[in-house]
């Protein structure tokens, strides 16, 4: 008996519905969901990542404005709800920017929203990471920031080349903690109709009205996902170990 | 209140912008765009219409009814995931292994299930109501919040006990101290002042995490903004009306985030 | 003889001790007898096996193989009722490990108050007679952040004595300590020794081994290389290797 098989008959005897295992189309649902939700982690990480480098550099500026504008930033990110930011920048900001021709003689917004999400969430976990990796900043010895503008580094060039790759071993802890909320954080992004994974088991159990099934369905999923880049962060982590340094 | 009154933070562990003077500046700059954009959006409004200001004042009252609403969920779930934390993360602690393992994969399965997945679960699986006793939905919304709190603080709870020297177990157990006497009268109380800081920092992401009760029908300040801008149906008033509740949820989460670091501070110091 | 004292009969009975921690060997055949009175200086260098020995005397570390017993205790029963001991077996650390958020008077209360249940009223008298011991009188509400770290050493034996042991233990209680305050702590411990304490201390101090100790034992690399009175071990030692330790350190 294969799976298919397996889950229908379970749906039969005994009333337990696992739809997405038997029936295609809310497999189709359920992948494609799943399938969004992948890919709005993964560029929601990157993007944050890189939010974060760019605000902890900006953070030691020696321009006074550019300091106020970054620690501005965190602060409000940090200190708001991630979903009224969502649905600032969905609902309010969206209807600030021009709108385009759909090719159907109609007009649609410019962008749309899973970019929205894109960018909320990637301000909101960067805003995270700006702290986290100001943090790593700081534990690296000021003898060694000496000792590379010494060796002749611009500000920039010590930055990269000798800062950064001893603050990310220090903060990795951190860091992960934070990839692993904003994994769970796309969510969120069910209120403003991305089909993600949540969005997908909804529809799936408000036909099927297997509420139970999906639910468990769901939290395996996502504990298997977090698990997933846990592993792969734990891995990274373990690449980059240098002996003696940070513990 | 002392504590918002902190002179001088160096670069130690904490943001240099947590002075009392930046904080008057943070709190000044963000007035100016929440007013900037009131202002642009009044200009940009068709003179028959009633002034952005007027429409921001007319709806506040009640979207902060909403606000103090989420508040008022904020610290029952605070509440209750605090102390079936406390319990779990003892648990974790345990010498009995059988437990300390149980308790570790409840707390890790609390930790990293979504929250927004965790609320749904109680809202649609839990009953109507228990015997005679009725569920309301705001009952439902705040045990469904209260199970990830649980499994931050048994987390918190556990660093805590863990973060007391081992010295302090061994010269209880020279005393011939039972293991519970030891945890109680001796390991906790000290522990307890070093879990404050990431337990309100905690409250401060629960405070934030409660505007999820909107997407499951609850009416709270979220829902209320956009009653009214629905009611409004204006789109020159969307973004002041989200400013304003941006704002409220940042004057009451501000404050205690830099409470916390200033505890920390305070804390780290000593042994 | 140097606390002028008869000694009594023999309390700790150390036989054929060894002890692992799975692979390494720490200690191995340790065989040690110390009567009533007795002042026995445990030396040698780090890593010798010395301060697991003190810990197995009061089963805070398990004995592989072999017997200690204490009193007619047998400590390496694993039915040994661990209080009993306890209330015969006193210990200090070379971290004092006093208990921080209580003050120095409450830290000698506390056990026995719990762990004896006695009377809080008796209790207190007698906290307060043992602190005035140990020259303590006026730090009673004190905490351990504000006392100094010889003050801190005195409060923790304080605490142990309120259990009324017939054995101390010191684990190089005067290690973390300057000069100056290790003074105080030695002169504390000579006193108990003088009024007939059984003491068992590992230690560095040599000046207070020699002019304290009934007994010196020597270990090296987890067994007991030689044995003596002071004069006999610390002046004229007959083992290589006793020689070498004594020549680094004195």
């Amino acid at each position: 008996m294969d799976v298919a098989q397996f889950f229908s008959w379970l749906n039969d005897a005994h009333g337990i519905n696992f739809s997405i295992f038997y029936d295609p189309f809310d497999r189709d649902r359920f992948l494609a969901g799943l399938w969004t939700t992948v890919m709005l982690s993964v560029v929601c990480i990157i993007a944050s990542v890189v939010i974060g480098v760019v605000g902890a550099w900006a953070q030691g500026a020696p321009s006074r404005i550019v300091r106020a504008i970054a620690q501005g930033y965190v602060q409000v990110f940090r200190n708001t709800p991630p979903l009224v930011q969502l649905a600032f920048f969905y609902f309010a900001f969206s209807s600030l920017l021009p709108t385009v021709a759909d090719g159907f003689g109609g007009r649609e917004p410019l962008i749309s929203s899973f970019g929205w999400a894109v960018i909320s969430f990637s301000l909101f976990a960067g805003a995270f990471n700006v702290e986290i990796f100001r943090s790593g900043i700081e534990a690296v010895p000021q003898s060694t920031i000496e000792a590379a503008e010494a060796l002749g580094y611009t500000r920039l060039g010590a930055y990269v080349h000798v800062i950064l790759p001893l603050a990310i071993r220090v903060c990795l802890p951190a860091l992960n903690n934070n990839l692993v909320n904003l994994v769970k954080t796309t969510t969120l992004a069910y209120a403003i109709g991305v089909p993600e994974l949540l969005y997908a088991a909804a529809q799936i159990w408000s036909e099927v009205l297997n509420v139970r099934e999906m639910m468990n369905v769901l939290l395996v999923t996502y504990i298997a996902l977090v698990a997933l880049l846990v592993a792969a962060m734990n891995k990274w982590e373990r690449s980059m170990r240098v002996p003696g340094f940070g513990r | 209140m002392k504590v918002l009154l902190t002179p001088r933070i160096e670069g130690f562990g904490g943001s240099r912008w947590l002075k009392p003077l930046a904080s008057t500046r943070m709190l000044a700059g963000l007035a100016l765009v929440f007013l900037a954009s009131a202002a642009w959006a009044q200009a940009a409004a068709p003179a028959a219409q009633a002034s952005v200001p007027s429409v921001l004042i007319k709806w506040a009252p009640l979207i902060f009814q909403g606000f103090l609403f989420n508040l008022l969920v904020s610290v029952g779930t605070m509440a209750l995931g605090t102390v079936l934390g406390v319990f779990l993360g003892l648990a974790q602690v345990s010498p009995y292994a059988p437990l300390r393992r149980a308790a570790w994969a409840v707390t890790q399965f609390f930790r990293n299930a979504p929250w927004l997945v965790l609320l749904f679960y109680a809202m649609l699986i839990l009953p109507f109501q228990i015997g005679p006793i009725a569920l309301p939905s705001w009952l439902k919304a705040i045990i469904g919040l209260s199970l990830p709190v649980m499994g931050n603080i048994a987390e918190i709870v556990r660093g805590g006990v863990l973060s007391i020297p081992s010295g302090q177990w061994e010269s209880a157990e020279a005393l011939a101290f039972t293991r519970r006497q030891t945890m109680w009268l001796i390991v906790l109380p000290q522990a307890v002042k070093r879990m404050i800081p990431p337990w309100m920092n905690q409250y401060a992401i629960l405070t934030m995490a409660t505007t999820l009760i909107s997407i499951v029908g609850i009416q709270d300040g979220l829902t209320m903004t956009r009653a009214a801008l629905v009611a409004e149906a204006r789109t020159d008033i969307l973004v002041p009306m989200y400013l304003m509740l941006l704002m409220m949820f940042f004057i009451y989460c501000y404050p205690i985030a830099r409470a916390t670091l200033s505890l920390e501070r305070r804390f780290a110091v000593k042994i | 003889m140097t606390t002028g004292h008869k000694l009594g009969r023999p309390i700790v009975v150390i036989e054929g001790v060894e002890k692992t921690f799975g692979a390494l060997t720490v200690l191995r055949d340790i065989n040690m007898t110390i009567s009533t009175g007795e002042t026995v200086c445990i030396i040698g260098p780090s890593g010798s096996g010395k301060s697991t020995l003190l810990r197995c005397i009061n089963a805070l570390a398990p004995v592989t193989k072999g017997s200690i017993r204490v009193d007619g205790i047998e400590v390496a029963d694993e039915k040994l009722d661990k209080l009993a001991l306890r209330r015969k077996v006193g210990m200090v650390f070379q971290q004092y490990n006093l208990f921080a958020h209580k003050t120095a008077l409450q830290n000698v209360m506390m056990a026995p108050i719990h762990v004896l249940k006695q009377d809080k009223a008796e209790v207190e008298d007698r906290a307060r007679r043992l602190l005035a011991k140990v020259r303590l009188t006026g730090k009673e509400a004190s905490y351990p952040g504000e006392l100094s770290g010889g003050q801190q050493q005195r409060v923790a034996i304080a605490r142990s004595l309120a259990m009324n042991p017939s054995v101390m233990l010191f684990d190089e209680v005067t290690a973390a300590l300057d000069p100056e305050t290790k003074k105080e702590v030695l002169v504390t411990i000579r006193e108990l020794a003088a009024e007939g304490m059984t003491c068992i201390l590992v230690t560095h101090e040599m000046g207070f081994a020699r002019e304290v100790a009934d007994h010196v034992y020597f270990t090296d690399g987890g067994v007991i290389v030689e044995d003596g009175p002071p004069a006999a071990l610390l002046g004229a030692p007959q083992h290589e290797r006793t020689r070498a330790f004594l020549d680094q350190v004195l």
